[in-house]
C-alpha cells in the first residue's frame, strides 16, 4: 500500500482536506470520507453514470477519477445542487414529471442533465436523449426523464 | 345544503399525484444498503471461481490471512459447519446448494471462500491473494446437449442434467401426475388442420441489472441473541424467515430491513448465499459486516432471467381459426435451483393460452442444469417467454394465411361474455374484454396509416416493418395455494392522536411508489389530507407481517389488505365519533368521512373533526361500553384468484441495409390493468417495462462461450437500452375491472415487458419478409439482420 497523499477539494462550496490512499476513487472519497452518499456506484467499467458529479463544472464520472487527481478542484454533488431549501429546477422537474422510480440513477442523471443544460439551455428531445446516453436507468424507460429535463429547461429559461 | 368551514378535499384516487418518496431521492438523502455504516463494521469480499466446472483441490488462504487488517478468511467447506444448504421455495427436487461452494464449482463466479477485513479495498486485495486449485471438468453449456445420454452431469442424482420434466395441464394431461394420458384430441387437431406453423425459437438469457447492485449488512448481537439484516431485497419478510431458519434462530430473533432499494425486477426476490454468509460471519466475528456487490459480480452471480428454448406448433383452419397448440419447452436454468428457479418456467406453459379460445393445448417442459448462473424471476417471469412464443407463432400463422395480424387475433379472442374463462391449462381468467382494447390500439396507432407508411417506405427502397402483439398476463400473486411463501399480504392502519394516520404494508417497494398510491387510497378513505398520512414498509420490526413485492401484486393484494385494515380502523373511528355525539342520537352506521370530519351523511353540521375523534380514542372518558381505547387495526388479504390484465402493443421498425442496424420508430401500448390509482405512476411502470421488453427484442443477451466463460459480464458487452435507443412511447388504456379485489385493480408492473418483445420482433420479421425471412432470433443484432439481408443477395 502506498503512502497517504494530502488533498484539498472544494466540495459543494466547502474546502475539505484529507490524507488519502493514492488509489482511492473520488466516488469513494465522497461517499466514505465525506458521507455524501447521494452519489451512487452502479458499475465498475464507467458505463452507467450513477456516479456523475460536476468536477470544475463539467459532468464527470467520479468512479473514473482518483481522489488525488481532484486535488485543488471544485466538486459539486447532488447534495449541493439545491439552493438552500429551494430545489434546483432539475430536481423540481424530476419530481413534477415522475422522472424517477427507484431513484438509484437519479442523482447521476440530474448532474448529467445539469451539465447538458449549461451547454445547451433549450435542447430538443433528441439532444436530451443523446445528452443523457452516458447514464443508464433501468426503471423509467427514460421518457419521463426527458420530460423532466424539458420541464427544467423551460423553467430556467423563464427565470 | 348546509356547509361547514374548512377545506373541501379533492378525491385523489385516479389523480396524477406527485410521488411522496421523491424529495429524499432527488436530493441525495435516501439510504440504500451501501449508505449504512455501523460502528466497528467489517467488510466482506468473496473469492469466486474463474472456471465453469471443476472440483476444488486446494485453497491456500495463508497470504490473505497474513495481511494486516484481515480478520478472518474462511473457505466454503469451513463455512458449511455453520450454514447448511440453502432452502428453495418450490416443491421440486433440488440438489444441495451451499452459500459458498464446498467441494465443487459449477459456474463462473460461484464463491469458494470469504474474507472479512477492516475495509473494502483490503478485503478485495486479500480475496485476490487466495490461491485455489481445481481439477477442471467439461463445461455443460448447451441445454440440449446437456440432456443427451452420457453427457457430463452437474449433480449426482440428476441424470442427463434434468431437474424437472413435466406436462403442465393441457388437453389429455392428468393434472395430478402431470403426465399425458390421452393424445387423441391433440393428434386429431394437428391431423385435421388446414395449416400448421412450426418454429424453434429462443427466448434468450438476460441479466436483470437493477441499477443498484445487491448488498447486505448483517449485525448479530450475541448479548441479545438477535440478528439484524439490511438487504437490497424485494421481500424482507421472506428474508427473515429463511435467514432465521438457516441460522438456527426463530423469526422472533431476526429483524430484516429493506432500506431504499434501487430496483429489483425479480432478481432481488431470491435470498442469496452472500446474505446467509454475512449473517453467519457476523455471528462468527462478533461484529457487523457489510458486502456490496460490484457490477461484474452482478453479471456473474445475481440470478439471470428467461433462457427458454421453445419448439412451437400451431394448427389452424384456413380461415384463421386456431385449432391447436403444442409447445415443447426446454429451460436452461443454470447450475442450481434457487428460490423460485424451477417454478418460473411452469408459468410459461400456463400462460401460453394467451387471449385465445384454444380447443387443444399441450405443453411439455424440461428444465436442465448447465454450468451457468442460476435463473430466477426477471420482470414478467415466465409470462414474457410464453407470450413471445405464442404471439410469434400467431403472427407466423397470419403471414402464412395472408391475414391481418389484428384480425387473426380478433377471430380467436376469448369473447367478452365467456369470462370468467377457464383455460386448458387450468387457469381461470377473472375478467377480460379484448376487442375494445384491440380497436383502441389500432386506432391510436392508426394501423392502416402505418401500413401505408410502411408500403411507401418500401417503395423508396427502405426496410420497414410493423408488428402487433396481444398479451394477457397473470398478476396479483397469490393465492396462497400457488405461492410457496403464502400469497396473502398484510397491512396495518393506526389513527394517531391529532388525527394523523400511520399505515404499514408488507408489499415492500423498490421504485413502485407505494408510499404515494397507498396514501392516496387512505386519503380518500378517511377524507383527510395526503400530508397527514405516512406509509411505512420494508422493516420487519415495523411491518408485522408481509410477503413482498413481486408478480405485480402491490395494489391487487397489498392495496386490498390496506383497504381492509382501513375499513376496520374506520369502523372504530365511527364508533368513537358516535359516542361523542350521543346527544344527537347518532348511530355509527349513519356516519361518513367527509373533508376531515366524521359526519352524518348529508348533514355536515352533525359532525366531529377527524382529529377530535382520534384524540378521544386515546383518552376515552368515559370509555364507550364494549370498546377498547385506541385505533390500530390490521388485516391480512388472501386473494381468491389471480388477476389477468391484458393489452395490445404495436410497433414500427426500420433496418439499415448497409449496417443491419434496427431502429425502433414507434411503439404504441394500450394496456388494461383494471382500475388505476395513479395514472402517472402507471405510465412510469409501463414505460419502464416497455424499455426492458424492447431491450430483450433488440439489444440484450447473456452469452457464454463453449467453456462456460461469460462473455457479457459488463455494460461494455451487455447492451442495455439507453435513452437515444428508444422512441417516445404512445400509451393509452382501456379499463376492465376485476372482481377479485375491492379496488378492481389488476396490476401493471410487468405488462410493458410482455407485449413489447413479440411486437418488436413481429415488426422486424415484417420488415425482413420481402427477403423471404419468416423468423429472426433475438436480440436483433446488426450482424444477424445484415446476414439475413445478405443471404437474400441484399435484394428484396
Ligand atoms: S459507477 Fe461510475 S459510471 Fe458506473
Ligand atoms: S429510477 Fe431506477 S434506475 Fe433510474
Amino acid at each position: 500500500m502506498s503512502e497517504p497523499v494530502p488533498i484539498t477539494i472544494n466540495v459543494n462550496g466547502r474546502r475539505r482536506s484529507a490524507m488519502v490512499e493514492a488509489r482511492l476513487l473520488l466516488v469513494h472519497y465522497l461517499r466514505e470520507n465525506l458521507n455524501l452518499t447521494g452519489t451512487h456506484v452502479g458499475c465498475d467499467t464507467s458505463q452507467c453514470g450513477a456516479c456523475t458529479v460536476l468536477l470544475d463544472g463539467r459532468s464527470t464520472k467520479s468512479c473514473t477519477v482518483f481522489a488525488v487527481l481532484a486535488d485543488g478542484s471544485e466538486v459539486q454533488t447532488i447534495e449541493g445542487l439545491a439552493d438552500g431549501d429551494e430545489l434546483h429546477p432539475l430536481q423540481d422537474g424530476f419530481w413534477e414529471e415522475h422522472g424517477l422510480q427507484c431513484g438509484y440513477c437519479t442523482p447521476g442523471m440530474i448532474m448529467s442533465a445539469a451539465n447538458l443544460l449549461q451547454e445547451n439551455p433549450s435542447p430538443s428531445e433528441d439532444e436530451i436523449r443523446e445528452g443523457i446516453s452516458g447514464n443508464l436507468c433501468r426503471c423509467t424507460g427514460y421518457q419521463h426523464i426527458v420530460n423532466a429535463i424539458q420541464h427544467a429547461a423551460e423553467r430556467m429559461a423563464q427565470s | 345544503m348546509t356547509t361547514v368551514d374548512g377545506p373541501v378535499l379533492p378525491k385523489l384516487i385516479g389523480e396524477r399525484v406527485k410521488r411522496r418518496e421523491d424529495p429524499r431521492l432527488i436530493q441525495g438523502q435516501a439510504t440504500y444498503v451501501d449508505d449504512i455504516k455501523l460502528p466497528g463494521m467489517l467488510h466482506l469480499a468473496f473469492k469466486r471461481s474463474d472456471i465453469a466446472h471443476g472440483i476444488i483441490q486446494s485453497i491456500d488462504t495463508s497470504a490473505a490471512e497474513a495481511m494486516e487488517g484481515v480478520e478472518l478468511v474462511i473457505t466454503g467447506a469451513e463455512l458449511a459447519e455453520h450454514l447448511g444448504p440453502m432452502p428453495i421455495g418450490t416443491p421440486f427436487p433440488a440438489p444441495d446448494h451451499y452459500s459458498v461452494a464446498t467441494d465443487r464449482v459449477r459456474y463462473v463466479g460461484e464463491p469458494v471462500a470469504v474474507v472479512v477485513a477492516e475495509d473494502r479495498y483490503l478485503a478485495r486485495d486479500a480475496a485476490d491473494a487466495i490461491e485455489v486449485e481445481y481439477e477442471e471438468l467439461p463445461a455443460v453449456v448447451d441445454p440440449e446437449a446437456a440432456m443427451e445420454p452420457g453427457s457430463t452431469t452437474l449433480h449426482e442424482g440428476f441424470e442427463r442434467n434434468i431437474a424437472v420434466e413435466s406436462y403442465w395441464g393441457g388437453t389429455g394431461v392428468n393434472p395430478e401426475t402431470a403426465q399425458p394420458e390421452d393424445d387423441s384430441a391433440v393428434d386429431a387437431a394437428f391431423a385435421e388442420a388446414d395449416v400448421v406453423v412450426t418454429q424453434r425459437m429462443l427466448n434468450q438469457r438476460l441479466a436483470p441489472n437493477a441499477m443498484e447492485p445487491r448488498g447486505v449488512v448483517a449485525h448479530y448481537e450475541p448479548g441479545r441473541e438477535y440478528l439484524t439484516v439490511w438487504s437490497a431485497t424485494q421481500n424482507p419478510h421472506i428474508l427473515r424467515t429463511l435467514v432465521a431458519a438457516l441460522m438456527g434462530l426463530g423469526e422472533h430473533q431476526v429483524r430484516a430491513v429493506a432500506p431504499e432499494v434501487g430496483g429489483g425486477f425479480g432478481c432481488k426476490i431470491n435470498i442469496y448465499g452472500e446474505e446467509y454468509a454475512a449473517a453467519a460471519l457476523s455471528r462468527l466475528v462478533k461484529a457487523p459486516v457489510k458486502w456490496i456487490e460490484d457490477r461484474t459480480e452482478a453479471f456473474l452471480t445475481t440470478t439471470h432471467g428467461r433462457d427458454l428454448l421453445g419448439y412451437i406448433d400451431l394448427a389452424a383452419k384456413s380461415d384463421g381459426t386456431i385449432t391447436g397448440l403444442k409447445a415443447r419447452i426446454i429451460a436452461d436454468i443454470g447450475a442450481y435451483e434457487v428460490l423460485l428457479t424451477a417454478m418460473i418456467p411452469t408459468l410459461t406453459g400456463l400462460m401460453m393460452n394467451g387471449v385465445y379460445r384454444l380447443p387443444v393445448v399441450r405443453h411439455e417442459l424440461t428444465e436442465v442444469f448447465t454450468n451457468k448462473t442460476p435463473t430466477d424471476a426477471y420482470r414478467g417471469a415466465g409470462r414474457p417467454e410464453g407470450l413471445y412464443f405464442l404471439e410469434r407463432a400467431v403472427d407466423m400463422l397470419a403471414r402464412e394465411l395472408d391475414m391481418d395480424p389484428g384480425e387473426i387475433r380478433r377471430k380467436n379472442f376469448v369473447p367478452a361474455d365467456e369470462f370468467p374463462f377457464a383455460t386448458q391449462g387450468g387457469l381461470v381468467y377473472d375478467s377480460g374484454n379484448y376487442e375494445p382494447c384491440l380497436d383502441k390500439a389500432l386506432e391510436v396507432a392508426d394501423w392502416q396509416g402505418l401500413l401505408a407508411e410502411r408500403d411507401a417506405a418500401r417503395a423508396e427502397g427502405r426496410i420497414v416493418g410493423v408488428g402487433l402483439a396481444f398479451y394477457v398476463e397473470v398478476c396479483g400473486l397469490g393465492p396462497s395455494a400457488v405461492v410457496p411463501t403464502g400469497g396473502w399480504e398484510h397491512s396495518g392502519v393506526t389513527v394517531e392522536r391529532g388525527g394523523k394516520v400511520t399505515a404499514t404494508t408488507g408489499a415492500s417497494p423498490h421504485g413502485q411508489g407505494n408510499e404515494t398510491t397507498f396514501a392516496q387510497m387512505l386519503a380518500d378513505h378517511f377524507s383527510i389530507p395526503l400530508e397527514d398520512i405516512t406509509i411505512l414498509h420494508g422493516d420487519t420490526s415495523v411491518v408485522k407481517q408481509g410477503i413482498g413485492t413481486f408478480g405485480s401484486r402491490s395494489q391487487a393484494v397489498g392495496g386490498a389488505a390496506l383497504i381492509s385494515a382501513a375499513g376496520k380502523a374506520g369502523d372504530k373511528m365511527k364508533q368513537f365519533a358516535a359516542a361523542l355525539m350521543t346527544d344527537q342520537e347518532v348511530s355509527p352506521e349513519d356516519l361518513v368521512f367527509e373533508d376531515g370530519r366524521i359526519q352524518v351523511e348529508g348533514a355536515p353540521e352533525v359532525s366531529k373533526t377527524f382529529a377530535e375523534v382520534a384524540d378521544f380514542a386515546y383518552v376515552p372518558v368515559p370509555l364507550p361500553p364494549g370498546m377498547e381505547p385506541g385505533i390500530s387495526e390490521e388485516a391480512f388479504f388472501e386473494p381468491e384468484n389471480n388477476t389477468y390484465p391484458f393489452g395490445c402493443h404495436i410497433s414500427m421498425v426500420e433496418m439499415d441495409r448497409e449496417t443491419g442496424e434496427t431502429k425502433l420508430l414507434k411503439l404504441i401500448a394500450v394496456d388494461d390493468c383494471g382500475n388505476v390509482i395513479n395514472p402517472l405512476i402507471v405510465e412510469g411502470q409501463v414505460h419502464g417495462g416497455l424499455a426492458q421488453g424492447i431491450g430483450q427484442a433488440m439489444f440484450e443477451e447473456v452469452v457464454y462461450d463453449e467453456d462456460g466463460q461469460p462473455v457479457t459480464a459488463s455494460f461494455m458487452d451487455y447492451v442495455m437500452p439507453r435513452a437515444a435507443d428508444l422512441p417516445t412511447f404512445e400509451l393509452d388504456r382501456t379499463v376492465t375491472t376485476t372482481p377479485i379485489n375491492p379496488l378492481g385493480a389488476k396490476g401493471v408492473g410487468e405488462a410493458g415487458t410482455i407485449g413489447s418483445t413479440p411486437c418488436v420482433v413481429n415488426a422486424a420479421v415484417d420488415a425482413l419478409s420481402p427477403f423471404g425471412v419468416t423468423h429472426i432470433e433475438m436480440p436483433l443484432r446488426p450482424e444477424r439482420v445484415w446476414r439475413l439481408i445478405q443471404e437474400n443477395g441484399g435484394q428484396s
